[in-house]
């Protein structure tokens, strides 16, 4: 697998030059290809994927060969994890029977469409990846640095927690995903946090584009681009594949239907439900 | 050493003899301290203006087993608590809205990090919750007000809770809702597994009935201490916990693993067993980062049922 072996030699060497970094693809392989399209017209020199390929979307087979082509790094997530285990649930980490219910339907659907050779794919994934990039350290994972399926809020993250996992983890900068919405925070102790958020479904703000973050050559302050595509054409092949209509209502809305009790105060307050 | 006999014993704290609880922890498996991620403040002590009959801290009018904890007394271990990278803090009790420093509290806590109160809500007046909405505005951190009720009716609430607490506790989430919060209802789960859905799905109906669109419910097990072990009963020598429950049990879903509770008299393993005399783990937080023996049957239900006190 080329993209791991360039994954590989990455570790620990020197990133410059301009970067994208997406997650939460969800099986979205329309949103996905048009953040690839639009990180490449950008002039990313590269790009990378912080996990969960599957879930929520249809046709979880679409994604690897678009990845394959644009050549993106990818760490593992959750829900890659527990595909390539075969394990009974996503690991999305959820709290609520009513989250872990609608989890339970997207991870059967997606754990029925993942052939062996995808399971391999997947279990070959890292679980981070780690490069200098402006003599920073720079730290690309999932979840937290220390947990797979750890959710970072904006509004339930302190900023000395985060000093912690920085200082824990031997990081100048954190990338992460999971949650699915995107936010950024420089720490008083001079670190940055970033959660890319994710390209597999809005960010929950009534538009129906998804977002991603990118790096300009030289800086450590992510941009976060919105990325509209073919929504509505998603929104019907999830209908062919009988994947949930609540499922389907948020990529035709942007307003999250499902997994809300999850979410924290502020961040649930932005939401319709 | 385990104990000897199959014959249940008093596992919990009230009643528990210094020497078998000793006995026990030293059996008892432990999990690894991986991080103070939560710092939890018995903030109304064990002083309640109820007297749940579930109670697993038996809190009422005339408990003072823990005492209501001043703004001066909590400040330095929130102080302690961020340098020690924090990242959330609960206040309890008792009834939290006893203390008429709570505000000014939850602002300071607010500072470092998202806040939760736990409360029954019957104290909750229109200038208290425009309060909590003021302090929830001006901080970048989540403020979350959980507000305890246990059935969808007086009829069914107030049995456990007491007479007239289903509508002071529902006028208190009517005052939060027009204050702009939407508050959790936490609710312990006094039915079967066979009625969860239907029962969640009343306490979402019930919210919605009152103008509450967006409805939040959490759902915690009965513990079986405190006023709960006569209502129902105890737990026996067959629910404590053993080296063979742990393996390959994740760490991170026992909260004795990255919480502390702060009360009146020092620091606790952790929320629930406030009463036991070995779950004080010092006057300091940094005292109590180091595994503790899961030696009591409380921690049998945390570890079958994945719960956490947290959101």
């Amino acid at each position: 697998m080329p993209e791991l072996r360039a994954g590989g030699r990455l570790q620990g060497r020197s990133v410059e030059g301009a970067l994208a970094v997406l997650g939460g693809v969800y099986s979205n392989h329309l949103a996905l290809r048009a953040v690839l399209e639009d990180a490449r017209g950008r002039g990313a020199a590269r790009i990378f994927c912080l996990g969960d390929l599957g879930g929520f979307g249809p046709h979880p087979d679409r994604v690897f060969p678009i990845l394959e082509e644009y050549g993106v790094l990818t760490v593992a997530g959750n829900y890659d994890r527990s595909l390539a285990a075969r394990l009974a649930d996503c690991g999305c980490g959820y709290a609520h029977p009513r989250d872990n219910a609608y989890a339970r339907l997207s991870y059967a659907y997606t754990n029925r469409r993942t052939s062996d050779a995808e399971r391999r794919w997947l279990a070959a994934l890292p679980s981070e990846l780690r490069f200098t990039r402006g003599g920073k350290r720079w730290l690309l994972c999932h979840g937290s640095p220390r947990r797979v399926n750890e959710f970072l809020w904006d509004s339930t993250t302190s900023d000395r927690f985060l000093d912690r996992l920085l200082r824990e983890s031997g990081a100048d900068l954190v990338l992460c995903t999971h949650t699915g919405l995107h936010w950024q925070r420089t720490l008083p102790g001079g670190g940055r946090v970033v959660n890319v958020g994710a390209v597999g479904r809005p960010a929950n703000d009534g538009r129906t584009e998804v977002w991603y973050a990118f790096f300009e050559p030289g800086t450590e302050a992510a941009c976060f681009v919105p990325v509209a595509y073919d929504h509505e054409a998603l929104a019907r092949e999830m209908e062919d594949e009988s994947l949930p209509e609540e499922f389907v209502e948020t990529i035709r809305t942007g307003w999250w239907t499902t997994c809300l009790e999850i979410l924290p105060a502020k961040e649930r307050a932005r939401g319709r439900f | 050493m385990p104990p000897a006999s199959d014959a249940p014993i008093p596992l919990l704290a009230r009643g528990a003899a210094p020497a078998s609880q000793a006995e026990l922890a030293r059996a008892a498996p432990r999990v690894p301290f991986l991080g103070l991620d939560t710092v939890w403040f018995q903030v109304g002590g064990t002083l309640c203006n109820l007297q749940c009959r579930h109670c697993f801290i038996a809190c009422g009018p005339a408990n003072h087993e823990h005492e209501l904890m001043t703004r001066d007394e909590i400040r330095p271990y929130l102080l302690e608590a961020e340098s020690l990278g924090v990242n959330d803090l609960y206040f309890t009790g008792g009834e939290p809205f006893l203390n008429r420093e709570l505000l000014g509290i939850l602002e300071d806590a607010l500072r470092i990090g998202s806040a939760t109160v736990l409360t029954n809500g019957t104290l909750i007046t229109e200038e208290r919750a425009c309060a909590l909405a003021q302090a929830y505005q001006a901080s970048r951190y989540s403020l979350e007000v959980r507000v305890s009720l246990d059935g969808t009716t007086p009829e069914r609430n107030d049995p456990i809770r007491g007479a007239g607490s289903f509508d002071e506790a529902m006028a208190g989430v009517e005052r939060l809702a027009a204050a702009g919060l939407n508050p959790i209802l936490t609710v312990a789960r006094t039915w079967d597994d066979d009625e969860d859905d239907a029962i969640r799905e009343r306490f979402h109906d019930l919210l919605r009935a009152r103008g509450i669109a967006r409805p939040r419910v959490k759902v915690l097990p009965l513990f079986l201490i405190g006023r709960e072990r006569e209502r129902t009963r105890g737990y026996g020598a067959e629910d404590l916990l053993t080296d063979e429950h742990l393996r390959g049990h994740d760490p991170w879903s026992l909260q004795c693993s990255t919480s502390r509770m702060v009360t009146s008299r020092g620091v606790m393993v952790c929320p629930i067993l406030i009463d036991a005399p070995d779950a004080l783990m010092g006057k300091t937080l940094r005292e109590s980062m180091r595994p503790h023996p899961l030696a009591h049957g409380a921690c049998h239900t945390c570890w079958a049922t994945g719960a956490t006190c947290r959101n």
